[in-house]
């Protein structure tokens, strides 16, 4: 950003006057917009667009299909339909917190888009404690959930928002813990400064430098999975039990605000992940030599847009995951949800950084034969479930030998 | 058993007792027993004798599978459908009670717990009493409500709540 | 310093995503963990008992579909039987087979709805329409047989009511071979999930004893270990010709008699009833359908007792009839009451999801509670 904030002013003669923070604030300011309003809000958007499909695919119906192609602009007429119903308010809530609370909620997860990075160069602000930054900021959404179930003046959501609280602030430990096992690696905190410690090939990948790598990363995923209110955590929005849980109150926009939070969440999780153990936004440094020689404008920007689409492949490839299993498991009970993080996943956590850093002491260069062996055992893993997917698919399309139609 | 062999056994731990045994009803052309056959106990012993029934092993009725009561508009009957899982032999008690407001009978829960809820609504339906239960109010109907609708002279109030009960013709 | 906690009353009111009907609990928690849930019943009652009494036996037929919709086969040959019963009507072979595959046909279906359901108040909403999908097309053959989806009114006094078209048992017949690798897929990802056997296992644990003294029917008492089924301990109809299993819980996921054998129970029954239907298309004889019957019924008076096997468990109809043309007292003894009354005493000290898992695993249906 500094160094496109130098270019505009260098091209840009007016701007010159202007003390230089000021004009580093305003660029950060302006394409903070521009990334909110041109990447988040259309990517929540249509990724619940895509979440309908492919649940829809799943229970074998075709989900929406008719406003638009492919019924593409569903979310479009979604979110005027939300705009324009009327704002209900029960009159026993409490004013000002009903109110605040999906903005305190929307608030949290935006402000961590800040430090998302989209290529080696496009991020609005590469803090040198980026990771640590991301986790504490997306902590307001607790209160913000915690507001609105206290604020609805109903003994359901009440639940929902007290069972939520204690989810994402439970998970957080193990979240901390796996994301503590990359910096290790790294040495940094800076997200920047992580996905340059890796390489574009997945031998290069944290996941699997050394064998407590994909434990880390299971770790990571389902403490997301539970900081996300995705099922099988979902409880603090069982539609079954509880009716919707802390937006049970809320209609019309404020009621999307709770959802769009979760959506855009999912790139959040899967940024994460993606930024921490699978590579980022790397490509082969010849692709990336290739590319920049092309000279002009094309040189210019082309590097970053494949950066930015591997990253983008990647983090699709997890939002994919994350929404496949919430239509694929049942959801745990509270309890259960408790034990599994205090007694299984903390200490796995705890384990693992133990185990990595004795790895790194005993092996400083890290071993390229594990490495190799652990990206063949997962291309193997990733290998038999194609061939699984084939063969349940071959086995449910048996012919029938009764003919009804005789 | 056989229903006789019931009524013997029974009459043997209660002497001087009258326990009767009715006949099913017969077709009037073919002359088979189409209906059940049933014993008929005085409804002050219902609860000793279904005590002995459960408990004594030649019974071992086990199950209270069903328990209602009719309006004989001279008077009540309450029956009992009772069932064994271990000897597979079923039997159907029945207790008659006068025809008033006061019709009370003892309660059988202490025997069977599913008898708690088909006695409430044996209470709710026709307003038998049962002496000793512990928890009887209405279950089905509102707890405010006024008469017992399933006997046969029952009449319904004009409104409810203010809620009419009528409606007008539609055609007029 | 003592902490003054209150219990808090919630209302599962009569609107509620996952009771089964209209049912309201009053439920006292402290956090997660209940005290006391008491069922308030009573919303869905229409007094059908008292209806039986002003309308003709014939004509009364409609009403026992509503007193169980799932399984409205069910209660419309339990009354059948009953008046059938009293008044000496003996039914030709190929009723009796009809009525069974219809019978058999319908619990399919309102087992497919049970398991389907238990699965979407655990949060597995996948299943469910996979149940649903299953549902339609066995619900589309109904609807050729009798001409209704839910309510069918297929039995009469004397019979049933309509053949079978031609074909239809080839179409039923090709429903089945479709359906039976499906169930696998079913069980696959449901009932193999590791996270329904935590949900279920060790929940609302019903140990035979209780289920025998609170009189629990059906699935619900074969879940807690207790071998009884009416088609084959005390056989009506056709039912004695037939060769077929009686599953009964085992307690593998946890307790015998907890929620997840209750649906096990429900899941293997089904298989069991594809095979009844397969031997029944290959035993049904040519004959009528339909005996003569006076156009009103006059049975002898007395009183009569009948029992089958619904989905639910037994469906119990006793019928006390005065000589008339019209019944003195018809009552329906139904299996959802009885799990209902259990529900108390069961719910004592668990949490507010056990309870969804709980109510749902006795698959109860409000209609046949309050009649």
């Amino acid at each position: 950003m500094q160094k496109l904030a130098d270019l505009l002013i260098q091209k840009i003669p007016a701007l010159q006057p202007v003390p230089v923070d000021f004009v580093y604030l305003g660029v950060q300011v302006v394409f903070a917009l521009v990334m909110l309003m041109a990447f988040v809000a259309p990517f929540a958007g249509i990724v619940s667009w895509v979440e309908r499909r492919i649940a829809a695919r799943m229970m074998d119906r075709v989900g929406p299909n008719r406003v638009g192609p492919q019924g593409f602009f569903q979310w479009i007429a979604d979110g005027i339909k939300s705009i324009l119903k009327e704002d209900i308010i029960p009159t026993a809530a409490d004013p000002i917190l009903f109110r605040l609370a999906p903005y305190l909620v929307f608030a949290g997860m935006f402000a961590a888009f800040v430090t998302i990075p989209f290529s080696s160069g496009l991020i609005i602000a590469d803090l040198n404690v980026g990771i640590f930054y991301l986790i504490a900021v997306t902590s307001i959404v607790v209160v913000g959930i915690l507001m609105a179930g206290w604020a609805s003046n109903n003994k359901y959501s009440l639940l929902g928002g007290m069972r939520s609280a204690a989810q994402i602030v439970s998970y957080e430990i193990p979240a901390g813990l796996a994301i503590l096992v990359v910096v290790f690696l790294t040495g940094s905190l800076s997200i920047q400064d992580i996905i340059k410690g890796q390489g574009a090939y997945p031998w290069q990948w944290y996941l699997f430098d050394n064998p407590f790598m994909p434990v880390a990363f299971l770790s990571l995923f389902i403490s997301s999975l539970a900081e996300g209110n995705r099922t099988p955590f979902d409880i603090p929005e069982a539609e079954s039990e509880l009716v919707s849980g802390y937006s049970t109150e809320y209609s019309g926009m404020r009621f999307v605000f709770f959802y769009f939070e979760e959506w855009a969440n999912l790139y959040l999780i899967a940024a994460v992940g993606t930024a921490l153990f699978l590579g980022g936004w790397q490509i082969p440094p010849e692709v990336k030599t290739w590319a920049s020689a092309l000279g002009g404008v094309v040189g210019f920007t082309l590097p970053h847009a494949l950066e930015f689409a591997t990253f983008f492949l990647k983090s699709a490839v997890i939002v994919f995951i994350i929404i496949w299993i919430r239509w694929t498991l049942p959801r745990i009970r509270v309890d259960q949800l408790m034990s599994l993080c205090w007694k299984y996943l903390t200490p796995f956590g705890f384990a693992a950084s133990l185990g990595v850093a004795v790895w790194m002491v005993v092996f400083p260069q890290g071993v390229m034969s594990v490495r190799y062996a652990l990206c063949a055992g997962a291309a193997t893993i990733v290998l038999y479930f194609f061939y699984r997917v084939a063969y349940q698919v071959w086995y449910s399309r048996q012919p029938i030998h009764v003919n009804p139609f005789v | 058993m056989t229903l006789e062999q019931i009524q013997k056994k029974l009459a043997e731990f209660y002497k001087g007792i009258a326990i009767e045994l009715i006949e099913g009803v017969k077709h009037p052309v073919t002359q088979a027993q189409t209906g059940d056959s049933c014993l008929v106990v005085p409804a002050d012993k219902i609860k000793d004798i279904c005590k002995t029934l459960k408990t004594i092993e030649q019974f071992s009725f086990d199950c209270l599978s069903n328990l209602t009561a009719v309006d004989r508009k001279d008077r009540f009957e309450v029956v009992y459908h009772l069932f064994s899982y271990k000897h597979r032999h079923s039997l159907t008690l029945k207790a008659v009670l006068p025809r008033d407001d006061s019709a009370h009978i003892e309660t059988v829960e202490g025997v069977w717990s599913c008898a708690n809820w088909l006695e409430r609504e044996v209470y709710d339906l026709f307003g038998i009493k049962f002496d000793n239960h512990s928890d009887l109010r209405r279950i089905m109907l509102p707890d405010d409500w006024i008469g017992h609708p399933l006997r046969k002279d029952y009449k319904e109030e004009e409104d409810y709540h203010g809620i009419s009960t009528t409606r007008p013709p539609l055609l007029s | 310093m003592e902490l003054n906690t209150e219990e808090m009353l919630l209302n599962m009111g009569p609107q509620h995503p996952s009771t089964h009907g209209v049912i309201r609990f009053v439920v006292k928690t402290d956090g997660e963990v209940m005290s006391a849930a008491v069922p308030d019943i009573g919303y869905l009652h229409r007094s059908i008992e008292k209806i039986a009494e002003k309308a003709t036996y014939n004509g009364f037929m409609p009403w026992t579909d509503r007193v169980d919709y799932l399984a409205a086969m069910n209660c419309n040959v339990a009354y059948a039987m009953a008046v059938e019963k009293i008044a000496g009507i003996e039914i030709s072979r190929r009723a009796e087979y009809l009525r069974v595959i219809a019978m058999e046909l319908n619990r399919i279906i309102s087992h497919l709805l049970a398991v389907g359901s238990l699965g979407m108040d655990i949060g597995a909403y996948t299943p469910f329409v996979h149940a649903l999908r299953e549902r339609e097309k066995a619900n589309d053959l109904i609807e050729e047989l009798c001409g209704q989806r839910l309510t069918y009114n297929y039995a009469r006094i004397g019979g049933v009511i309509y053949d079978m078209t031609p074909n239809w048992d080839a179409k039923v017949l090709a429903f089945l071979e479709q359906f039976e690798p499906l169930l696998n897929e079913f069980d696959r990802l449901l009932t193999d999930a590791k996270i329904l056997k935590k949900r279920l296992g060790g929940v609302g644990v019903v140990t035979a004893e209780e289920a025998i003294n609170y009189n629990l029917v059906g699935p619900n008492l074969r879940g807690s270990g207790v071998k009884w089924d009416l088609r084959k301990d005390m056989p009506y109809s056709v039912y004695p010709e037939l060769d077929f299993e009686v599953p009964v819980g085992t307690g593998e996921a946890g307790v015998l008699g907890d929620c997840f054998d209750r649906y096990n129970v429900r899941m293997k029954e089904m298989r069991e009833s594809v095979k009844i239907l397969r031997q029944c298309f290959e035993r049904i004889p040519a004959g009528e359908y339909q005996v003569k019957v006076p156009k009103k019924i006059r049975p002898p008076a007395g009183d009569v007792y009948v029992r089958t096997e619904s989905t639910r468990g037994d469906l119990g109809v006793y019928l006390v009839s005065d000589g008339s043309d019209k019944a003195c007292r018809v009552k329906f003894r139904c299996g959802s009451f009885n799990a209902m009354s259990i529900v108390e005493k069961i719910s004592r000290g668990m949490m507010v999801a056990d309870l969804i898992a709980f109510i749902a695993s006795l698959d109860i249906v409000a209609p046949e509670i309050d009649r």
